[in-house]
């Protein structure tokens, strides 16, 4: 089995220059063509907010939005995103004013450790705009994709609840 | 991951020239050349050093994600039409909802915005076996050995196995279709094909390495459903390790067409047991013209699992699969669950 890239394919550039728009700023990076959109915005573009857990799409610490859609962004590559408006948890604030889903999540204490947490809010973010939640129940269902290893669902849930229900008002 | 090239396809036409050199692979799932929709399996895959393709093609600009009318009064879901857009389709939520539960069932919210339903039928196994390259396992590296037949077999199959292999087909969604009878709509070198879905997976026999029978050098397109989708009397019901965001131990998609108290038609599609979603004909036929009642239910839930062979781990599926059956159609026709 073939090692390395120009073992593997002949005549391959080792990088290709890709282009993001990346919390509303446009970024033009050299990646290597295996390089997921989580290794992207954390090693290459400093943005550590987003969280890398398990990188096989089964924790939802990664995720973040793409043209508004919550995703897992370790299992997707940069390259694929070309074009693509990025959201990670540092673009969800407009200066110094947080998030309402930020805010929600201060004011119920919807974390211990906070590993979970930027995963949490994108996630949740993406579930308000989706418009399919309901009830708690809605809502433990469509943020299951989202797991706290601390246990803070109650007051998770009743963080996204209170935004949800100013979502009605 | 290993090194890899990376191109875009900007139509189906040029897809199938950037795979037209797979021809020699045994299946899809061999091929060195990979599409890449979704990616949620494929670069799982490639992390775990299961798949190691040489290129991948980016088919994702693929104007393949629409929903369309067919001549036959059923619809046409594009192969490159996510997850989430298909299962929450009105059309689809109105003519298919067992379609739409069995989707919605299925993985995460994120992962379901990334999913496409080409992506989705050819997932490869869970098995820990396969996903772990220290040990044996003839799908990922055959004449190697099956890790699973005496080793931790708690998620493995109980109907149509081989002694090479005991993997199950994790998908939700392809056991809907299934017993929708959809079709896979094919396109390849020679032009297009289509595939029933009962003819898309396969049994593991002694070649467990090939999934499905779409050929290395084929792109799917799209998948249709037939005019029937049994809206009135039809459920998708999963049973799992935790509420949500697992795969089912067991799982059945149930349909029924009544008349007053009596089976006109009955569908049975089982997941969590098999290589491929399992339909049962003869079974299903021998529901026709039954009252639909739970006596009925039960002797079509013992006919169905006959067969069925525990190994050290998962025979509990077998009894579970028995209540799955029997409380899916009891949903389907309306009676109390028992
Ligand atoms: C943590 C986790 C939990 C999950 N839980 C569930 C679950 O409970 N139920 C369930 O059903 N699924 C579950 N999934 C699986 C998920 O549904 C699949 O990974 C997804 O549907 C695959 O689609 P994709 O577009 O991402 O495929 P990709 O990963 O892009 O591709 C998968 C395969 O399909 C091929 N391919 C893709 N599109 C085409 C096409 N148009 N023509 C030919 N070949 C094509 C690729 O070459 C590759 O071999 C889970 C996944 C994860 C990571
Ligand atoms: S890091 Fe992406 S889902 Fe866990
Ligand atoms: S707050 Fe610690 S993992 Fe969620």
């Amino acid at each position: 089995m073939p090692d390395t890239i120009t073992d593997r394919v002949p005549h391959a550039p080792d990088t290709l220059a890709i282009t993001l728009t990346v919390n509303g700023v446009e970024r033009t990076l050299n990646l290597a063509p295996w390089t997921t959109l989580l290794d992207t915005l954390r090693l290459h573009l400093d943005l550590t907010g987003t969280k890398k857990g398990c990188d096989h799409g089964q924790c939802g610490a990664c995720t973040v939005l793409v043209d508004g859609k919550r995703i897992n962004s370790c299992l997707s590559l940069a390259v694929m995103q070309e074009g693509k408006e990025i959201t990670t948890v540092e673009g969800l604030a407009r200066g110094e004013q947080l998030h309402p889903m930020q805010e929600a999540f201060i004011e119920h204490d919807a974390f211990q450790c906070g590993y979970c947490t930027p995963g949490q809010i994108c996630s949740a973010v993406g579930l308000l705009s989706e418009g399919k939640a309901k009830s708690a129940d809605d809502v433990r269902e469509l943020m299951s994709g989202n797991i706290c290893r601390c246990g803070a669902y109650p007051n998770i849930v009743a963080a996204i609840e209170q935004v949800l229900g100013g979502d009605r008002r | 991951m290993r090194s890899f090239s990376y191109g875009r396809a900007d139509s189906v036409q040029s897809a199938v020239k950037d795979i037209a050199g797979n021809q020699a692979a045994p299946d899809a799932a061999n091929a060195t050349v990979k599409l890449v929709a979704g990616g949620t399996n494929l670069l799982d895959l490639m992390k775990a050093d299961v798949m190691r393709p040489v290129r991948l093609v980016d088919i994702t600009r693929l104007p393949l994600k629409t929903i369309e009318e067919t001549a036959e009064g059923g619809l046409r879901l594009g192969a490159l039409m996510t997850n989430a857009d298909t299962a929450y389709d009105e059309r689809v939520q109105a003519r298919y909802p067992m379609l739409s539960k069995a989707i919605l069932a299925g993985a995460s919210a994120q992962l379901r915005n990334m999913a496409t339903n080409g992506g989705n039928l050819l997932q490869r196994t869970r098995c820990y076996y396969f996903y772990d390259t220290a040990t044996p396992c003839n799908k990922r590296e055959p004449g190697s050995g099956c890790g699973a037949l005496h080793g931790v077999n708690r998620i493995h199959a109980i109907l149509g196995v081989s002694e090479h292999c005991i993997a199950v087909h994790p998908s939700d969604m392809a056991v809907a279709l299934a017993a929708l009878d959809a079709t896979v709509r094919v396109t390849g070198p020679g032009g297009e094909r289509a595939i029933p879905i009962g003819e898309f997976h396969r049994l593991p026999g002694d070649t467990p390495h090939i999934d499905t029978t779409l050929r290395a050098d084929e792109i799917i397109t799209g998948i249709e459903l037939p005019a029937q989708g049994f809206a009135a009397h039809s459920t998708y019901l999963k049973a799992r390790d935790r509420a949500s965001y697992a795969f089912a131990l067991i799982s059945a998609a149930v349909a029924l067409e009544l008349d007053g108290g009596t089976i006109r038609e009955a569908r049975l599609a089982l997941g969590g047991v098999a290589h491929k979603p399992w339909r049962d004909r003869a079974a299903e036929a021998a529901l026709a013209g039954q009252p639909a009642t739970r006596d009925s239910f039960r002797a079509m839930a013992d006919a169905v699992l006959r067969d069925a062979k525990g190994y050290e781990h998962n025979s509990f599926k077998i009894d579970l699969a028995r209540s799955v059956i029997l409380r899916a159609f009891e949903e389907a026709a309306g009676l109390e669950p028992s």
